[in-house]
């Protein structure tokens, strides 16, 4: 599903990845790891089009469409409640039985019971579930996790576990990591950078 | 039909999120009242009709600014625009989005800012209000354009005006006109040339400047 080949990206004079190749087949799991500045986030920014490599080939087997992408940020409405950004981007995504599906990911990670209530008043724990809802509410084919765990607490970390474990079976995954122990056992394919 | 429906998704969004904060609106109304009431006590008794429409047209468009400065915060905080652009829909509807409700929020300003220009001054004749509208439109497609460019640097305070003034003569030029001209037709139509123009391009390019 994804190919690519001597990606390098620079911002200015500033290489940021050199040489890089990566292979993920269609249903695999590839665990990004690597040091702080190593090149992890701007990696996935190339797999999720957000940038371009300035050199190299890079072929990403899906359109936008069915790509879901979390960032660091959690690309999120601070002012909007969970239900309005979900809305917001369900509209957006076209997903089909939109409010159904809403529902349903907002479940999966326990917030429902906060889904009226403003993003600006989640915890960061909390705003990074939402983000995880809206990375996979229109059920995307390829899903590329930028420190999926980051912020979040033991609970939402076993769950997340879960989810990535169910995703694992079904979809193309490309995780970023710290802690490459806590989800080794899921990934086929390992892109080691720095 | 589903652009429209994205396009009234992200107006709405626009719409309710300044509900929301009242981040923009009433900054923008402090702001004109307060430079009308400048300008009556500024401007000598003796000035003619075309100095306090001069004045108007300095109000309108720094005032636009305003807003045009807060119009794409809301996306740079938590870097929501990267997921508007990954979303499958045209980008050029977050563009449209952005600017009607940029220009929903200037009418709302001009809404009580023109009826005390006519207090203090003397009041818009039809064929004024028509060029004003007309120019609201230039400002809020270029302007949005432009804030959403200066948004992605560093200091958009300072670039923003820099981008957006050379841009805005033209409306000024033809809102004037259509005040004072003996022939306000001519100025309505070099609005209307100027917002097609600006408006196609605007929504052409606004791609561009949200991918790399």
């Amino acid at each position: 599903m994804i190919r690519g080949r001597g990606l390098e990206k620079r911002f200015g004079r500033k290489r940021v990845l050199t040489g890089v190749d990566v292979d993920v087949p269609r249903g695999g799991f590839a665990m990004v790891t690597g040091s702080n500045g190593s090149g992890k986030t701007t990696l996935l920014r190339l797999l999720a089009g957000l940038a371009r490599p300035t050199r190299g080939e890079l072929d990403v087997g899906v359109d936008r469409s069915r790509l879901g992408y979390l960032a660091h940020e959690p690309l999120v409405y601070r002012e909007l409640t969970a239900i309005e950004n979900l809305d917001l981007f369900g509209r957006l995504y076209r997903v089909p039985e939109r409010r159904e599906r809403i529902g349903m990911v907002l479940e999966r990670f326990s917030l429902w019971d906060a889904r009226h209530d403003r993003v600006s008043t989640y915890s960061r724990g909390m705003t990074q579930r939402l983000a995880l809802c809206r990375t996979l509410l229109h059920d995307p084919e390829l899903i590329v996790l930028d420190e999926p765990y980051s912020a979040l607490d033991e609970s939402g970390a076993t769950l997340l576990d879960h989810e990535l474990e169910a995703l694992a079976a079904e979809r193309t995954l490309v995780v970023s990591t710290h802690d490459p122990d806590r989800i080794a056992l899921l990934a086929t394919t390992t892109v080691a950078l720095g | 039909m589903t652009y429209l429906a994205d396009v009234v998704a992200l107006t709405r969004k626009d719409l309710r999120i300044e509900l929301r904060g009242r981040d923009t609106l009433p900054a923008m109304l402090l702001f004109v009242l307060a430079t009308l009431v400048v300008f009556h006590f500024a401007l000598p008794e003796q000035s003619g009709s075309g100095a306090a429409y001069g004045l108007l047209w300095v109000a309108i468009v720094f005032t636009a600014l305003l807003g045009l400065a807060r119009a794409w915060v809301p996306e740079h905080e938590h870097r929501v625009l990267d997921g508007l652009v990954l979303a499958p829909c045209d980008r050029s509807a977050i563009w449209v989005g952005k600017a009607l409700a940029t220009f929903a929020f200037l009418v709302a300003a001009q809404v009580v800012a023109l009826p005390v220009f006519a207090a203090f001054f003397e009041p818009l004749d039809a064929t004024a209000l028509v060029g004003v509208l007309l120019a609201d439109v230039g400002i809020c497609a270029v302007g949005s354009l432009m804030s959403a460019m200066a948004a992605a640097g560093r200091s958009r305070e300072v670039l923003l005006p820099l981008l957006v003034l050379p841009l805005a003569i033209p409306l000024v030029v033809g809102g004037v006109g259509t005040a004072v001209s003996a022939d306000p037709v001519r100025f309505l139509l070099f609005l209307a040339l100027y917002d097609g123009v600006f408006a196609v391009l605007s929504w052409a390019s606004f791609e561009y400047v949200v991918t790399e």
